[in-house]
């Protein structure tokens, strides 16, 4: 990630891997997330929960840098990816972007077929010897994201034919395709129907054997469901983070209680 | 009554109309528009329109049928002997015009009084003489059923016109009436409006419609005259272009199709490229700032009419050309300023922005959701742009450069100025050569009898032409249809 060697740090970084630090999101004039220190751990789901516009779905943004697009959107603090600021000028968005993986809200598969869809990734980081190499590479990426069984036998039709339940998980095989270290989901499951919810979820906590995935999500059941710490928004604020089991049974935060029992949102 | 009167009649009725029937539906709903099935205004709307419209489509129709049923009536006043051919005949009529509408004048004028007028006979005075004190001239010496015609002509014109104003103004009443009675509170105006107007689009989109076949059947009509006086496999597949007016031309098409598709192939090459990447650089790359700047001067050059690139083609590419490839150089690929090179570089300008500005809206509409998903695979911008955004785009952009190429095949102000007028089969881009729409113009400017194949050949070229450009556009509709929602 870094053209030289790195830095050094302060904190133990055994099992952590991202730590932001202090992280300030403005657009243009709008201070959208403030302060905002939290540390995600390795091989954990983690789940951030708010209020709609409480600036959860622009702080997992900043953890691939996606909000470089925005521009009228700047990013103060500091966010450690293994130690590593990734928000210094030496290091190269799009190499941090293969590591730290997304997947969107609505489903966005690319109008390719469904095997040049997975293959795209590995294509672009050269991550294939030979078609060989590449076909293995799609298939376990499909047989990860849980759709190779519906899909085997029609890789070359178009990814934009699949229903929206399928779209969303060959993108999550997309994603899971280049091999990040994170994965960071935004409200996957928003657009899909209890079934593909469902399959989805069961996916993420597959997932969480080899990656950490950070998801946003609006439903307080599926962040139960799902996820091992859950960070709690409230306008721009990280409010409360902990076990999701302490966070949903017994939060410190008068403001986290009145979210989960409803009366805020 | 004259027509313009007799238009604002209607109009001043219906606008009566509109009063009577708005204040009509409120009485019955006692004053309170809540009452009523629809809003008051609907109501004169209503009365409005069953005034006007009705009559008003009367007196369009009239105002067509009356010459026509006229010219036929008097047409059978002039004695068959003094005409032998239908030529004869259409100037005979109008030599009775032309009296009918100066004795019109001399009555307007108060030179000649109305009864004297009717009573005018080429026994008693000489028209030419009587005609001229008023101030109108004729050609010759005025026959007497020609006066006779012309005065048949007057009268059938002033019982036609009175029955005109009789029958429109008649009609716009009725109607009037007819709705104000139909107006009560429970009366379903609105829907009644809605229908009316709906009718009105369909008419105005009929009439695009019509208009349209006419012109194709204009051309098909004479296209078949031709064929009847000239081979069709000549025509296609002759490698001449000759016409000479004394009779014994070759017509073949083929060297002015290769100077059109030739000319329109150089053009593409030039516009396709820079305007493509224009569009990729406004619509991908542009700050708002620059792209709010760049788009309008691009659309700037779609405005530019097409003789003043010819006048650039002729004045200044053509000369700058001659300087490079020109004799003068040693190269000699070149003998004159007008080639198919002059006139492929300045319509491929010409070309530019309809290429951008096409591509530009169809590369933004693609949805921002791709292009993210492609960075947040780890793509970099151009990577993403290459493989997702131009890929989802290329339907569009395909049908924008079709769009172009029918434009290109079309065009014939920047050939005449800058391709020359030699019908060549050759492959050297830097010889004179012609388009078709180019020789268009030539076979029907000048003194040609229609009726020659040499002018009724244009008609063909023409056909082809259009034959070609509407394959290329359904063609370019067709591809934008098919893949446009692979990615909604």
């Amino acid at each position: 990630m870094y053209d030289s060697p790195t830095l050094e740090t302060k904190l133990d970084t055994k099992n952590i891997k991202i730590a932001a630090d202090n992280v300030q999101v403005y657009y243009g004039e709008t201070h959208a997330i403030k302060d905002v220190s939290v540390q995600i751990q390795e091989k954990t789901v983690t789940a951030f929960i708010g209020p709609s516009g409480c600036g959860k779905s622009t702080f997992l943004r900043t953890l691939n840098r996606m909000n470089d697009t925005i521009d009228i959107c700047r990013v103060q603090g500091t966010i450690l990816l293994d130690g590593e600021n990734i928000y210094d000028p030496r290091v190269d968005p799009v190499q941090l972007r293969a590591k730290v993986g997304m997947v969107f809200q609505k489903p966005n598969p690319f109008p390719k077929s469904i095997y040049d869809n997975v293959a795209y990734g590995p294509r672009i980081h050269g991550m294939s010897k030979s078609k060989a190499d590449l076909d293995q590479i799609v298939e376990m990426a499909l047989r990860r994201g849980a759709i190779w069984d519906e899909v085997k036998d029609r890789l070359h039709s178009p990814g934009t034919g699949l229903s929206g339940g399928q779209q969303q998980r060959l993108c999550i095989a997309r994603a899971v395709a280049t091999e990040p270290e994170v994965l960071l989901m935004d409200e996957p499951c928003s657009a899909l129907d209890p079934i593909a919810t469902g399959q989805v979820e069961e996916l993420i906590d597959e997932l969480r054997e080899d990656y950490s995935v950070v998801i946003v999500t609006h439903s307080m059941q599926q962040a139960a469901r799902v996820s091992q710490k859950t960070a709690f928004f409230h306008l721009g604020n990280l409010v409360e983070y902990g076990d999701t089991s302490q966070i949903f049974t017994n939060p410190v935060d008068p403001r986290t209680e009145s979210y989960i029992t409803g009366r805020i949102g | 009554m004259p027509a313009t009167w007799i238009f604002l009649i209607v109009l001043a009725l219906a606008a009566i109309g509109y009063v009577l029937g708005r204040s009509r539906a409120l009485a019955s709903a006692s004053g309170d528009s809540r009452n009523l099935h629809s809003l008051p205004s609907y109501y004169g709307s209503h009365v409005a329109l069953y005034a006007a419209v009705p009559s008003l489509l009367l007196f369009g129709l009239w105002l067509i049928v009356q010459p026509v049923m006229i010219e036929h009536h008097v047409q059978k006043l002039i004695p068959e002997t003094s005409y032998t051919s239908q030529g004869e005949l259409n100037l005979l009529m109008s030599d009775v015009h032309r009296i009918a509408n100066g004795l019109d004048y001399a009555v307007r004028n108060g030179t000649l009084g109305a009864q004297a007028a009717r009573d005018l006979s080429t026994e008693t005075s000489d028209i030419r003489a009587v005609l001229a004190n008023s101030g109108v001239a004729l050609g010759s010496d005025v026959s007497a059923p020609t006066l006779v015609a012309a005065k048949e002509y007057r009268a059938l014109s002033v019982t036609g016109d009175s029955y005109r104003a009789i029958a429109v103004l008649a009609l716009a009443l009725a109607g009037l009436a007819f709705a104000v009675i139909k107006t009560n509170r429970d009366f379903r105006a609105r829907n009644a409006v809605e229908r009316v107007i709906l009718s009105l689009l369909i008419l105005a989109a009929s009439l695009a419609i019509l208009t349209t076949v006419g012109i194709v059947l204009s051309l098909v009509f004479n296209t078949i005259e031709f064929f009847k006086l000239y081979p069709a496999m000549d025509f296609f597949f002759g490698t001449t272009w000759s016409p000479s007016f004394g009779g014994g031309s070759q017509l073949g098409i083929l060297p002015l199709f290769w100077g059109t598709f030739y000319i329109s192939l150089i053009a593409l090459a030039v516009a396709v490229p820079i305007g493509l990447f224009a569009a990729i650089y406004t619509s991908e790359y542009a700050s708002p700032r620059i792209r709010g700047l760049a788009k309008p001067m691009l659309e700037i050059l779609a405005g530019i009419p097409t003789i003043v690139y010819g006048l650039f083609a002729l004045l200044t590419v053509g000369p700058s050309l001659m300087a490079v490839f020109g004799p003068g150089t040693g190269l000699g690929w070149m003998q004159g300023g007008t080639a198919v090179m002059t006139a492929g570089l300045v319509m491929g300008v010409m070309l530019i922005p309809f290429v951008s500005s096409l591509s530009d809206d169809i590369i933004n509409s693609v949805p921002q959701s791709l292009r993210d998903g492609s960075l947040g695979l780890g793509a970099t911008k151009s990577e993403t742009i290459k493989q997702v955004v131009l890929p989802a785009a290329l339907p569009g952009i395909v049908g924008a450069i079709l769009l172009a190429a029918s434009r290109a095949i079309g065009e014939t102000m920047i050939v005449v100025l800058g391709a020359g007028a030699a019908a060549r089969l050759s492959m050297n881009p830097f010889e004179a050569m012609t388009t078709v729409t180019a020789k268009i113009v030539s076979q029907l400017t000048g003194d040609a009898d229609f009726a020659s194949p040499e002018a009724l050949v244009a008609f063909a070229l023409g056909m082809t032409l259009f034959v070609i450009t509407l394959c290329l556009n359904i063609f370019a509709l067709w591809i934008v249809r098919k893949y446009r929602e692979q990615y909604e």
